[in-house]
């Protein structure tokens, strides 16, 4: 087991506290620790990215989730003022809804590996998600659906200053 | 135990069930907002690692668009939802039951 096998599981074990944090923090139900866990979610999510030598994407994530998505989430709930949410009890038809469908899910997920073939034990991949080689993609075979997903971001831009004027009509 | 697709698959899986998880269970409208942003999360990094361990590069171009979507996504969800607060005074789906503003 070489050191880039333990940092795996740092990382991943790292993902998977902090993703529970988010979702069932037993200290607080205060939606601004959600978001911070959800931060370092990302951020350990982002390390096993380079691990995968997705160099750009690990990159892209850090900056696009953990910055401008997560201050857009402050941002919302600083905005919001919500006070009275901690004081909400979990239904219990709820929780148990919760746990059969995600114990439903993960038997399926775990089912499903199983049946896979074992991975053969291939050479090491030499695939390097590099900017190069993944701006090479982009402007060449994907150059029509990037220009599509401008035109989306000019949209949702759009769309959001009007949903947010003050008198919706 | 050399690391390989299938532990990168099992952290995935874990990943969405928690999310799936938080969808189900908070009613804040803003958690379980973040609860979304998790399950995709979860398949962004299935789809690295199928990319990775299958030395192809499409993969992650599907993720790097995944993500651009994920933010518009974001931007306008977060909108709505100040919008509805705006009109309910509330950001709790328990709240939120009729369709009529």
């Amino acid at each position: 087991m070489g050191p880039p096998d333990i940092l795996f599981y740092v990382f991943a074990i790292a993902t998977l506290v902090f993703g529970a944090l988010v979702v069932a923090n037993p200290f607080s139900r205060n939606p601004v620790t959600s978001a911070m866990f959800l931060v370092l979610t990302i951020i350990s999510m982002a390390g096993l990215f380079v691990l995968l030598h997705a160099f750009f994407l690990a990159a892209v994530q850090v900056v696009v989730y953990a910055g401008a998505v997560m201050v857009l989430f402050l941002f919302v709930i600083m905005l919001l003022d919500l006070k009275e949410e901690d004081q909400r009890k979990i239904k219990k038809t709820g929780l148990v809804a919760g746990l059969v469908s995600v114990g439903a899910i993960v038997a399926i997920f775990i089912r499903s590996l199983l049946a896979s073939a074992p991975s053969r034990d291939l050479a090491a991949p030499q695939l390097e998600g590099s900017t190069f080689a993944l701006g090479k993609l982009l402007f060449t075979d994907y150059l029509l659906p990037f220009e599509i997903v401008s035109i989306l971001l000019l949209v949702a831009m759009v769309g959001v200053i009007l949903l947010s004027k003050k008198d919706l009509k | 135990m050399n690391v390989g697709l299938e532990h990168y698959l099992v952290v995935s899986a874990l990943l969405f069930a928690l999310g799936l998880f938080g969808v189900i269970t908070r009613r804040n409208l803003l958690v379980l907002y973040m609860s979304l942003e998790l399950m995709l999360n979860s398949a962004n990094l299935a789809l690295v690692s199928f990319s990775r361990f299958n030395d192809n590069l499409n993969g992650q171009v599907m993720v790097f668009f995944i993500i651009t979507v994920a933010a518009a996504e974001v931007a306008v969800g977060l909108a709505l939802i100040v919008a509805l607060y705006r009109k309910r005074r509330s950001a709790h789906v328990e709240d939120l039951t009729s369709m009529k503003l």
